[in-house]
């Protein structure tokens, strides 16, 4: 029996481990995580709202950077994310949706972009001239 | 039939599966499957934010983003919605230590923020219409009330599971199904203020540099 379970084990099939991995944080991570948010969410509305970099798509850029660090910091310091919990299974559906995230704004706007790009300026004389 | 029972040594027969469920203990995978629902839930989000992106710069000659928006109240929302995330943290750790007046407390605080940040919110939508920028007028406000008011919408239920869970507390106490419940609230509400991190990022600040 006990052979039995050891092999079980060894082959990964079921994880006895009931280690739920609800960690409820601490009051040091959650005011970290809340300091650290304050200040990755005002310097973004700082730099709209003044335009202290002058150039539009640059701001564009930094702005999207400091939401993608603010949203890590919250999956850390308020959601507790982390490789272990539920046997790294949390982790594998976040990233299985990241991909699926992604694939679904750029491929999107990638594709609409060049529609319109292709098809925007058509006059009436263009229509005619079309087979 | 007969070949197969004499080829099986008696009383050895090979068991290919678990002879019984493991054990587990009740709710333990309630968190992976609430999980699951919030990444299913980050899909309707993604798709939402696909449309704006596409559709965002469609005014149909109506107003933009610079003619509308006004960050100074989304910074106020923004905090709104970043205070009631730390006050629900203080929740958690306040059910950690089984005391259940300062949980009622923080829950009470978080609800409040949360009807502040719906409160602005709606101000700001009946701002808009009177205005005549209404989900009618063009591609852009249609997609910036659907993306905006699907997040307003979750934070409603939000603040109606958290006053049914306070309800709850008050009735039976901390018991293991309600540290559950807050549990999957909790990571509900900080999912909320992560998709927000999105719409002012993508939808106000990104506007106003369109």
């Amino acid at each position: 029996m006990s052979a039995e379970q050891h092999t079980h084990h060894d082959q990964g099939h079921h994880g006895h481990d009931h280690d739920d991995g609800h960690a409820h944080g601490t009051m040091g991570g959650y005011m970290i995580g809340f300091g650290l948010s304050v200040i990755l969410t005002a310097i973004p509305f700082w730099l709209v709202m003044t335009g202290a970099l002058g150039n539009a798509q640059l701001t564009g850029f930094v702005i999207m950077a400091f939401a993608v660090v603010q949203i890590v910091v919250h999956m850390i310091y308020f959601l507790h994310m982390s490789a272990r919990s539920e046997s790294g299974w949390t982790m594998m559906a976040l990233i299985f949706t990241i991909v699926i995230v992604v694939i679904t704004l750029s491929g999107s706007m990638w594709v609409m972009y060049h529609l319109n790009h292709n098809m925007m300026p058509v006059s009436a004389h263009d229509m005619s001239q079309m087979p | 039939m007969s070949t197969e029972a004499t080829a099986m040594p008696t009383g050895a027969n090979p068991v290919f599966h678990l002879a019984e469920e493991p054990h587990h203990p009740e709710g333990s995978s309630t968190a992976l499957g609430f999980w699951m629902y919030l990444m299913s839930d980050c899909l309707i989000f993604a798709c939402l934010f696909a449309t704006f992106g596409v559709l965002g710069g469609s005014y149909a000659g109506g107003p933009g983003p610079k003619d509308l928006f006004d960050l100074p109240l989304v910074a106020l929302n923004t905090a709104m919605l970043l205070f009631s995330s730390i006050t629900y943290g203080f929740a958690m750790l306040a059910m950690d230590k089984g005391r259940v007046g300062a949980t009622q407390g923080w829950l009470a605080i978080t609800g409040l923020f949360g009807l502040a940040f719906l409160s602005i919110e709606l101000y700001e939508f009946a701002h808009l219409i009177h205005e005549g920028a209404t989900p009618q007028r063009s591609a852009f406000l249609s997609s910036f009330f659907t993306l905006v008011g699907t997040h307003g919408l979750h934070v409603t239920f939000g603040v109606i599971w958290l006053v049914t869970l306070m309800v709850q507390v008050g009735k039976h106490g901390l018991i293991a199904a309600n540290r559950r419940r807050l549990m999957c609230l909790s990571m509900f509400w900080h999912f909320l203020d992560v998709i927000w991190i999105g719409v002012f990022t993508f939808v106000y600040l990104m506007g106003m540099l369109r």
